[in-house]
């Protein structure tokens, strides 16, 4: 372990290559225990293929990261223990009420029995699905999904917890319910919050900073109302981007895997 | 919104050290405990929609009424003292199983689409055990099915072993098979990545797997050729041990345990190495 403890996610020299093309090249970056980083950028920029280096579901090829100190090429079991995971398309069971949904994650982190219910229940019950619990998830709205998610996320108390697009498809009600829910868990624990997200508004107002991403780099970071001084004074993080890459959020039509494009369409349509 | 402690505890306090505050890993006593969490998941997802126990034993009760009342009439496939539906049984328990099971790919597919997959890969559950807790998982599936068939066995006038010990066995080697059908299916998914692929690859295995067995005749009426490939396709192992648990023909339990055991070893040895590639 080398990253100091006020550092919750160290990259550092970071490159990934898919069939040689590089998806992330030379990504440094470094977020602090407690803030809210957001990773910005269009499809294709890079964004889920940094947090999937971060969160061990890719290995990693050429540079380092590190989460909380440990390195996720040599420990990967001891950084999934510090986590909970909210990924782009929607991913719960269905056919399992939303309280089996929770349990299930409980049991595969290791909450010990005597705990685990008692941590299901609060889980449930912070999320405001305590009445909801045992239906079948696949009756939930989509706002309500999202916060099943979060639930299953939040059940192992983690010290980082790792968005991708978590609003995709949401309708604004139902997206500000689970930004309201992740902020309020934030300032009541000091959780580390990494997500990703092409909302350029939703991170003005939930990040503390940002990492602008584009072609697979960063092309600037720090906290929205310093990047957004850097441009202008009425400037909003979408002109501070287009100012940093000479394109705007929805300008790169080539990028984005067809299979990213098709999830993030079903995750919507599913969302309703 | 309740104020509770879901997440850390608070940056700088003495309690913020990352991982020394955590509960101590469970080593290797928190690996049966993990298997067995993705059997009762397949458990609670069939409670709660008991529809695809029926429409599951539809093919084995056609195998059974229409293939298996034909042939014991006609008398076609010589099954010495034993009558053709006793002989049949046994093969459509496990026919059962890999009917189930060979599909497992299919859904370890879809659950990578549906973003399960990626989550279940951030938890600290070895590959090895989620992969171990799904091919199960098809055992307990089958089982399902197995009770099915072998009440129409009864129903029908099989003259079934009913003892205790007997079953159990058979249990065990329906769930050692299908737990092998699994990770064949799922190995496959990590090569071939998609859906539509896996389907056709499904059928093309089933088929052969089934007709190059000893589940609808007995090796010895095969040709040289078929009866070398049976003895080399583990369905064969299966069908043998059920026929001695269930109706008492002799076979080699040892033999058929033992070669089950080390084929599940190696098919969750490869769908173990291959998993990760359908995350990527």
């Amino acid at each position: 372990m080398s990253a100091p403890l006020e550092v919750a996610v160290h990259c550092r020299g970071l490159t990934h290559r898919f069939s040689g093309k590089a998806a992330v090249l030379g990504l440094d970056l470094c977020v602090r225990r407690g803030e809210v980083f957001g990773l910005l950028g269009p499809n294709g920029a890079g964004k889920t293929t940094t947090i999937r280096l971060v969160n061990t579901l890719l290995p990693v090829q050429e540079g380092k990261v590190e989460v909380f100190g440990y390195d996720v090429s040599r420990s990967a079991m001891a950084v999934r223990r510090l986590m909970g995971y909210v990924p782009q398309m929607l991913s719960i069971e269905a056919a399992l009420t939303g309280r089996e949904n929770v349990m299930w994650f409980a049991r595969l982190f290791d909450i010990p029995r005597r705990e685990r219910k008692a941590r299901v229940d609060q889980a449930l019950e912070v999320m405001g699905l305590a009445d909801a619990a045992d239906r079948l998830a696949g009756t939930y709205s989509g706002g309500m999904v999202r916060r099943l998610e979060l639930a299953q996320a939040l059940v192992n108390r983690p010290e980082l917890l790792v968005l991708d697009e978590p609003t995709v498809g949401l309708d604004p009600v139902a997206r500000d319910g689970v930004w309201e829910r992740v902020e309020e868990m934030r300032r009541a624990t000091g959780m580390t919050v990494l997500l990703t997200t092409h909302y350029m508004e939703e991170a003005d107002v939930l990040c503390d900073r940002v990492a602008l991403m584009h072609l697979g780099q960063k092309r600037a970071e720090g906290p929205p109302s310093a990047l957004k001084a850097q441009v202008g004074p009425a400037a909003s993080l979408e002109d501070v981007f287009r100012h940093f890459t000479g394109g705007t959020l929805g300008q790169d039509e080539s990028k984005g895997g067809l299979r990213e494009v098709r999830g993030t369409r079903r995750t919507a349509s599913r969302l309703g | 919104m309740k104020s509770v402690a879901l997440a850390a505890p608070p940056a700088g306090s003495a309690e913020a050290t990352a991982a020394a505050n955590r509960p101590k890993p469970p080593g290797l006593a928190g690996y049966p405990r993990k298997v067995g969490t993705f059997c009762l998941v397949e458990l609670q997802k069939l409670s709660h929609d008991r529809t695809e126990l029926f429409t599951r034993a539809v093919q084995p009760v056609l195998w059974m009424v229409i293939y298996g009342e034909t042939f014991t009439r006609t008398h076609a496939i010589p099954t010495g003292h034993l009558a053709y539906l006793a002989f049949l049984a046994p093969g459509i328990v496990a026919q059962s199983g890999l009917f189930v099971a060979i599909f497992y790919g299919i859904q370890i597919i879809w659950e990578r689409d549906a973003g399960i997959l990626t989550k279940l890969l951030v938890t600290p559950t070895p590959r090895s055990a989620l992969i171990v807790g799904k091919a199960f998982s098809a055992g307990v599936r089958a089982l399902a099915q197995v009770v099915v068939v072998l009440a129409l066995s009864a129903v029908l006038g099989v003259a079934l072993d009913l003892n205790v010990l007997h079953l159990l066995g058979s249990f065990v080697m329906v769930m050692l098979g299908s737990a092998f059908f699994a990770c064949l299916s799922m190995t496959v998914a990590g090569v071939v990545m998609k859906r539509d692929r896996l389907m056709g690859i499904g059928q093309l295995m089933t088929m052969p797997l089934f007709f190059a067995s000893n589940a609808l005749y007995p090796v010895a009426i095969m040709p040289a050729w078929l009866r070398a490939l049976s003895r080399c396709n583990p369905l064969s192992y299966e069908v043998e041990a059920l026929r001695d648990l269930l109706v008492g023909t002799p076979a080699n339990l040892g033999l058929d345990f033992g070669v089950m055991a080390l084929a599940v070893v190696a098919g969750v040895t490869a769908a173990s190495s291959l998993v990760g590639r359908l995350a990527r």
